[in-house]
């Protein structure tokens, strides 16, 4: 049983914003799992994967939903192929109609600016699902209710990280301090809403990310309170950016590493 | 402060599970210190619905028996019949004896 969409959206709209929180999921997840075999040590390369499975599992239901609300973004596959409709989104869609933030398509870098970039990205994402569990969408609010405690961890583990590196070694605090200085541009993104997100959240389907921010700040001041390191304000890029499908190419060369297989064999069974 | 990997010491995991009275054995790890072992712990020995509760000990503060001293500690006392406490009824409400 299909659950409905709210009464005041678009299908259209609600499956861009299934697609922009399932993306943002989806290539985070792909980017940590590429530390699988490289990690410092055994534990961390356990605990990275760890990782990058809870954000593919938020993934596939978000992707799914988007396929299941509004079945026209769905890219079309040869007759006969069995790929369900979340692996056709997740495999044969191109980077401009991917709608991730760019924040997470980005080259993962050292040790030290991939738990920068997780903290960064988990913070704001559990802030967000802490909200979403009240949706009037019945599959965001689930998805909310379960994510935010595997975003609770994702958090405390980067958490745990920046803080150790920061107030380790010089070295250690050399490379998270050049970590952040790279990615703090790139959060700017995350902070001006969609009109997708906008119109979504009046209706109380969505969540504006702007009226996090300030939770937000809060607890990544909290996270480098003593390292010496401090944050900027969160403040909104100039231009178009993920949300509207404007991408770096690092998203490309990441989709063909992730989609070349499934591309090879659109009818291969899994 | 963390020092060089090859220092970081070695901790046993006990894992206790939904149903269980008792924390159980189930592996060993390295960690920089206790908190880190509690969660290399979680993500290495409790993603398949293994537990509710972790502990973590460093393996150097476990005093164990060596097993040449398996005879004398824990020779059984099978001809010694009158030492094993099965001759009176144990109550109804008493189940966990």
């Amino acid at each position: 049983m299909t659950p409905e969409v709210p009464d005041d959206v678009t299908a259209a709209d609600l499956a861009a914003y299934c697609l922009m929180l399932g993306d943002d999921a989806l290539v985070l997840s792909h980017r940590l799992a590429q530390w699988c075999s490289r990690a410092p040590d055994l534990e961390e390369d356990v605990a990275l994967a760890n990782l990058a499975l809870d954000l593919l599992g938020q993934a596939r239901v978000l992707l799914a939903r988007a396929a299941e609300v509004d079945p026209a973004v769905v890219p079309e596959l040869p007759a006969g192929s069995p790929a369900p409709p979340e692996d056709r989104l997740a495999y044969f869609r191109d980077a401009a109609e991917f709608r991730n933030l760019r924040l997470v398509e980005l080259e993962n870098g050292d040790f030290a600016e991939t738990v920068a970039r997780v903290l960064l990205v988990a913070t704001l994402r559990l802030a967000v699902l802490d909200r979403l569990a009240t949706s009037t969408d019945e599959v965001l609010a689930a998805v909310a209710a379960s994510g935010r405690r595997e975003l609770a961890y994702h958090r405390d583990w980067a958490a745990r990280w920046v803080r150790t590196l920061a107030l380790g070694t010089e070295e250690s605090h050399r490379r998270l301090h050049a970590g952040l200085e790279r990615l703090w541009p790139w959060y700017a993104e995350a902070w001006r809403p969609h009109e997708t997100e906008r119109r979504l959240a009046a209706t109380g389907v969505a969540v504006d990310p702007a009226t996090v921010a300030p939770e937000v700040g809060a607890v990544l001041d909290d996270v480098l309170a003593g390292t010496g390191l401090v944050r900027p304000e969160l403040g909104e890029p100039p231009g178009p950016g993920g949300r509207e499908g404007r991408h770096t190419a690092d998203l490309a060369r990441l989709l063909e590493e992730m989609q070349s297989v499934a591309r090879a064999h659109p009818l291969g069974r899994w | 402060m963390t020092g060089p990997l090859a220092d970081w010491p070695l901790y046993e995991v006990f894992v206790r599970s939904r149903r269980g009275l008792s924390h159980v054995h189930v592996g060993s790890l390295h960690a920089a210190d206790d908190e880190m072992a509690l969660r290399h712990a979680r993500d290495v020995y409790t993603r398949r619905g293994e537990g509710v509760s972790l502990w973590v000990v460093r393996s150097d503060a476990i005093t164990a028996s060596s097993p040449d001293e398996k005879d004398p500690l824990f020779a059984p006392g099978g001809d010694k019949a009158y030492r094993h406490p099965s001759f009176y009824h144990v109550p109804e409400d008493v189940p966990h004896l």
